[in-house]
């Protein structure tokens, strides 16, 4: 008979960049020229395409808009450290994990346009559609790396959840079957501190969202999320593991949103201005435009050249997707390889009712 | 060589693995303990635990990860252990693997099967004997097919592992060893989408699915009238023609189902027939089926679910037209 400890954890907290953009050298992925402008336009890019679809649903021209605003560098930073085959399995708020992906902003704008063409990526993008109910694309990342280990692939998946995701059954078991056997699956719980208007606290008693990996027999670690260096460093560790079957992580991005919900929300019946102001503070894309000037990587000429360029790229998306008309046979086109003898029939009916 | 229902589906899983790398077996003690039905025994001796796993206890998590598994490159055949536990699945489902085709423009396919005990007639615990397949019938994008014999579920599920979309396969437990019949040693499929006619008659078109053929097959035995008995197969898609055109021979339309009533897959049935074939009735159509009440436990049950006398009396009242 005995009584002692038999379990004990702990949960590290990485931040590489602080709020001001002093970096921690030590710990300083020192990546190259070329990958750091790739991050930071990427953000901006992101940054402008928020703007934008912002203003055009106010206009009538964009349905209801899920904005990424305050969380670019979390997914750009996972993103970036993952390969092309990789997978990227998102929630609805991932417009920068997306482009960070390579699909184009006229794809992206297509879908806030309300066209299923928006979820068209192109052959060598492996990353999924948006999934609106919550938390429950995660199991899908676990199949995919799952079928990736079974097929001897050296492939990952990554995907993004948020706190309120953290609470769903979803969630819990797919991070089990992830533990149980051993899937390369990151999972990249975005900590935007609310879930519509439920803060943080009201999801979970944890202490963190990362120390619940631990439950599933695996590591997890909290992040600073607006800090792009720490979430490229944690996640390619993550993704090394993986690929060495190591198994899963999970990675909580401390983070906030900045905008609502969706533009159908609004954010002042649950949460003070002070706040958000505290939070635009540590605006990721500001951070790290420090850490690039302080690195000579960044001066006015070239913040000319990459706003000038996206607001480019974000005129012509906009006008691509609003040339762009669907066709509504479409609707049945998809659904299965080939057309059921009733959807034949529904097909033909809804043509003669629109030939009148 | 003659094979139970339960001997069928596992020669057709072991056939289908043994012909395809991808297709792979998992639930809930379907390995080591072979299901609980031991409808999987043997795959995990012969396949390995790569491809024949036993999963944790948790349905959702099954569906979730088979999505993903079976968009890239697997083709999951999962085993949920009881029909009563397949409504935990119902939001990956109807959300996920039914869409992601249609949402993806064709990039992402699910080609998995979702097999599961179905029905009652075997005296089991609560939760274990639920015919809720007019849920599974509803949902877009998805198949779903219920065999009725040995011979039937081995093509029927060869079919369902190959095809490249969503199939939901109930499996009539009460028929798992109820009898044996000849099964080809071969391969073979059964289209998705076929009914067939088990038995031809003049007078009136029964139409029904699952264990209950047997029912039907059993009372026209002794009818002193020439009934026509289509087993759907596949309520998913739906063979309308095979019923439409036995209908317009007939006349009569009697539908036998085990679910309960209300909103059920005959009511769906019963439309069709009204709207395309209203003028060939001879006599209102007429359903025998469970009661709109939850399937109940053990002693009541046969109380519950349609049997020959139910169906006599509805011939009866159908032959007075």
């Amino acid at each position: 008979m005995s009584r002692k400890k038999v379990f004990e954890a702990q949960i590290e907290y990485l931040q590489i960049l602080d709020e001001k953009g002093n970096v921690d050298a030590s710990l300083d992925p020192k990546l190259d020229e070329l990958t750091l402008k790739k991050m930071y336009e990427t953000m901006v890019r992101s940054r402008a395409m928020d703007k934008k679809a912002i203003s055009l649903q106010r206009q009538g021209r964009c349905y209801t808009y899920v904005p990424t605003e305050g969380q670019e560098a979390a997914q750009v930073g996972s993103v970036m450290a993952s390969k092309k085959e990789d997978w990227m399995v998102p929630a609805f708020r991932e417009n920068a994990a997306y482009l960070a992906k390579g699909v184009s902003m006229r794809t992206l704008f297509l879908y806030w346009m309300g066209h299923e063409e928006g979820s068209r990526f192109e052959k060598d993008q492996n990353c999924f559609p948006v999934s609106i109910p919550v938390g429950s694309q995660v199991g899908h990342a676990v199949g995919l790396a799952w079928a990736a280990k079974i097929q001897g692939k050296r492939q990952a998946a990554i995907t993004f959840f948020g706190d309120g995701a953290s609470s769903e059954g979803d969630f819990h078991e797919s991070a089990n079957f992830a533990g149980v056997f051993q899937i390369p699956c990151v999972f990249i719980c975005q900590n935007n501190q609310y879930a519509i208007s439920t803060p943080r606290a009201r999801q979970t008693r944890s202490e963190t969202i990362a120390q619940k990996a631990i439950a599933y027999g695996f590591e997890g670690i909290q992040v600073d999320g607006n800090d792009v260096l720490a979430m490229y460093v944690a996640t390619k560790k993550a993704l090394e593991k993986g690929y060495a079957g190591k198994g899963p992580t999970l990675i909580e991005a401390i983070t906030y949103r900045i905008a609502a919900h969706t533009t159908s929300d609004d954010p002042k019946r649950y949460r003070d201005e002070a706040e958000v102001e505290a939070w635009r503070k540590k605006d990721p894309i500001a951070r790290f435009q420090t850490y690039l000037k302080k690195n000579g990587f960044w001066n006015e000429a070239y913040e000319k050249e990459v706003q000038e360029k996206a607001a480019r790229e974000v005129e012509e998306a906009v006008k691509k997707a609003e040339g762009f008309q669907a066709n509504p046979e479409d609707m049945f086109k998809y659904l299965y390889q080939d057309l059921t003898p009733d959807l034949r029939q529904q097909m033909q009916e809804m043509k003669q009712s629109l030939e009148g | 060589m003659q094979l139970n229902l339960v001997q069928a589906i596992n020669q057709a899983m072991y056939q289908e693995m043994e012909r395809d790398k991808s297709v792979m077996v998992m639930g809930e003690d379907v390995g080591k303990d072979g299901g609980v039905f031991r409808v999987t025994q043997g795959l995990l001796e012969k396949f390995g635990e790569a491809r024949v796993v036993d999963t944790p206890l948790a349905e959702a998590g099954i569906m979730g990860t088979a999505i993903g598994l079976a968009v890239n490159g697997m083709r999951p055949v999962l085993e949920i252990q009881f029909d009563g536990f397949t409504y935990i699945t119902l939001n990956q489902l109807i959300s996920h693997a039914a869409r992601m085709r249609m949402r993806s423009r064709g990039k992402y396919t699910v080609p998995l099967v979702m097999r599961a005990p179905w029905g009652g007639g075997v005296r089991a615990l609560e939760h274990h004997s639920e015919s809720m397949e007019a849920i599974y019938a509803h949902i877009p994008g998805v198949k779903t097919v219920i065999p009725s014999s040995p011979k039937e579920a081995k093509g029927l599920l060869i079919s369902a592992i190959r095809d490249p979309d969503p199939v939901v396969f109930f499996e009539p437990k009460r028929l798992y060893r109820a009898f044996k019949e000849e099964v080809p040693e071969e391969p073979y499929t059964i289209p998705l989408g076929e009914a067939r006619i088990l038995q031809e008659g003049k007078d009136i078109t029964m139409i029904t699915w699952g264990s209950l053929t047997r029912t039907c097959m059993e009372y026209v035995q002794n009818a002193k009238y020439g009934i026509e008995i289509i087993d759907i197969r596949s309520l998913s898609p739906f063979d309308e023609n095979t019923v439409l055109a036995s209908v317009k021979k007939t006349g009569r339309a009697i539908i036998v189902s085990e679910s309960p009533k209300s909103g059920g897959f005959a009511a769906e049935i019963s439309a069709r027939i009204a709207e395309k074939a209203l003028m060939s009735l001879n006599a209102p159509i007429l359903r025998v089926s469970g009661y709109d009440v939850p399937i109940p436990l053990a002693k009541l049950e046969d109380y519950y679910l349609p049997d020959t006398a139910r169906i006599g009396k509805a011939v009866e009242e159908i032959m007075k037209y």
